[in-house]
Formats: structure tokens, sequence, C-alpha cells
């Protein structure tokens, strides 16, 4: 089995890109910088604001700033030599295709349903051959082991496909960090298994 | 007509030979607003729901979207 050190070195070379810089988003780029991967792009549009604070990887003196700003900023923090590229927008089906065509392994973290249904159809049409990892269902707290990573193909579904988001059902730290940290590790595994074989599967 | 509905064998009480996705997603009761669906492994967009036929020995999977990240 490999050193973290020839891990680290494998996952510098690659690229990961992620839609959506909020509790999915902040939480699993956080992850794969401490990994090792060499470079992410990342696209959201909006301010970090205090009811982000309950989940997502952003700090209270960054209130008001956009994040794609401060998420770079935190990452690079944690290690210098990686490269993000940001991009403050709304994604679309028009942009998509053009902000993400080198990557390796795409991360859909938005919020909204119909962007994640966006998003799934761009990639199945456009970029067949990348694989994309989806969070789906990370609302509430407790039942840990209903959260699981589904493959279909090169399609992967994290998270537990029931709970939807509302007032009374918030997104929390804890559940939506599961989820985050599955999507971060399916990426992890999809990067490695080119080395070391699918012996640990995504 | 025998397909394969979220990965569970299901028998179509049809008098024609195929469906569209966009019959079968009402005939089966999917009545999420976000949804998507798989057609023997290809991602379906919505705007082919009623133009996409599921005949005989198909495999369909359809996967309800919710909000949050």
């Amino acid at each position: 089995m490999p050193t973290f050190d020839e891990i680290k070195s494998i996952l510098s070379h690659y690229t990961v890109g992620i839609a959506g810089a909020g509790g999915l988003g902040s939480n699993i780029a956080q992850a794969l910088v401490r990994a090792g991967v060499g470079r992410l792009i990342i696209a959201d549009f909006d301010v970090v604001s205090e009811s982000n604070l309950n989940r997502q990887f952003y700090f209270a003196d960054q209130l008001g700033r956009y994040k794609v700003e401060a998420l770079k900023e935190n990452l690079l923090r944690i290690r210098p030599e990686v490269t993000v590229e940001i991009h403050n927008l709304h994604l679309t089906s028009q942009n998509i295709p053009v902000i993400y065509p080198t990557v390796d392994v795409m991360v859909e973290a938005f919020d909204v349903a119909e962007m994640k249904r966006v998003l799934i159809e761009l990639f199945a049409s456009t970029f067949p051959s990348i694989p994309l990892v989806v969070g789906n269902g990370m609302a509430g707290w407790g039942n840990s082991n209903t959260m699981t990573v589904r493959e279909m193909g090169n399609l992967y579904l994290c998270g537990d496909g029931v709970s939807e988001v509302s007032v009374n059902l918030p997104p929390i730290a804890p559940r939506v960090g599961i989820c985050a940290s599955q999507q971060a590790n399916v990426v992890v595994s999809l990067l490695l298994s080119k080395y070391f074989g699918n012996e640990n599967n995504p | 007509m025998k397909i394969t509905l979220n990965n569970r064998a299901e028998e179509l009480d049809l008098n024609q030979p195929a469906i569209s996705i966009e019959e079968l997603l009402v005939l089966k009761s999917f009545t999420y607003k976000m949804l998507f669906v798989k057609h023997n492994g290809v991602v379906i967009k919505k705007e082919d729901y009623p133009v996409t036929n599921v005949a005989e020995g198909d495999n369909v999977e359809v996967i309800h979207l919710m909000t949050g990240g």
C-alpha cells in the first residue's frame, strides 16, 4: 500500500471541478486540498452570510465576501502550493462546458435540485467520459447509516436520497459534512484507482 | 411488457409494444417535481422523455433529486 507522500504526489497531477461553494462545495474543496489534489476549479455567485456558518467552510470575519474568493483564501492557508481557479458567477448550461472541460472528475455541489439535474444531463451529453459525483439528500441530523454512495456508471450519488432541505429540516454541519466527505472520498478513490486498482471501491 | 425499473422486475400491463419515458413516469406515479432518468445506462434529457421509448427488457432508473447542499 502507498504512503501518504505517494498519494499526495499522484493527486497533485489532477484537476477537480466543483460546481457550487456552499455546504458541500466548500467542505469538499477543503478535503481535496488536504488530500493533495493539485488543481481545483470552483464556481459560485453567492456571498458568505451568517446562516452559512452552521456548515460551510467560512469564518465570521468573512461575512459579506464572495464565497469563491473567501474559499480560495482559506484553501491557500491550508496548502499554499495548490492551484485554485475561481469563477464568481451563476453557473448555467451555457457556461458550464466552457469552465469545466479540462477536469478529471466533476463534483456537483449545488443547493437547488433543478441545477443538480441540469449538471447531470449536461455532463452525460457533453462530457460522458468524465465521472460526476453528486450530493443528494443530507438535510437534518442523525440517521448516519442512511448516507450511502450509489454508483450508476460514471455517475456517483452520495447522500440519503430522501431528505430534502426545508425550514423544519435544515442542513446542519455534521450530516452535510458526511455527504461532502463521501463525495470527496469518491473523487480521491477514482483518481487513485488508476494507480492502485479498484481495491478500494468508491 | 417486462422491464427493470429501479433494479426491480416490473410487469407493465400494456396493449402496445413500447411506452415513452413520459408515459412510464405517469403510469408508475413518479410525481416528484425534480428527477432524472437513465434508460439502459444513458441519461435522458427531460425534453426527450416524450420521444424516448422503453421496450421489453429495458432497464430504467428514476432518481429523485432534492434541494440541499
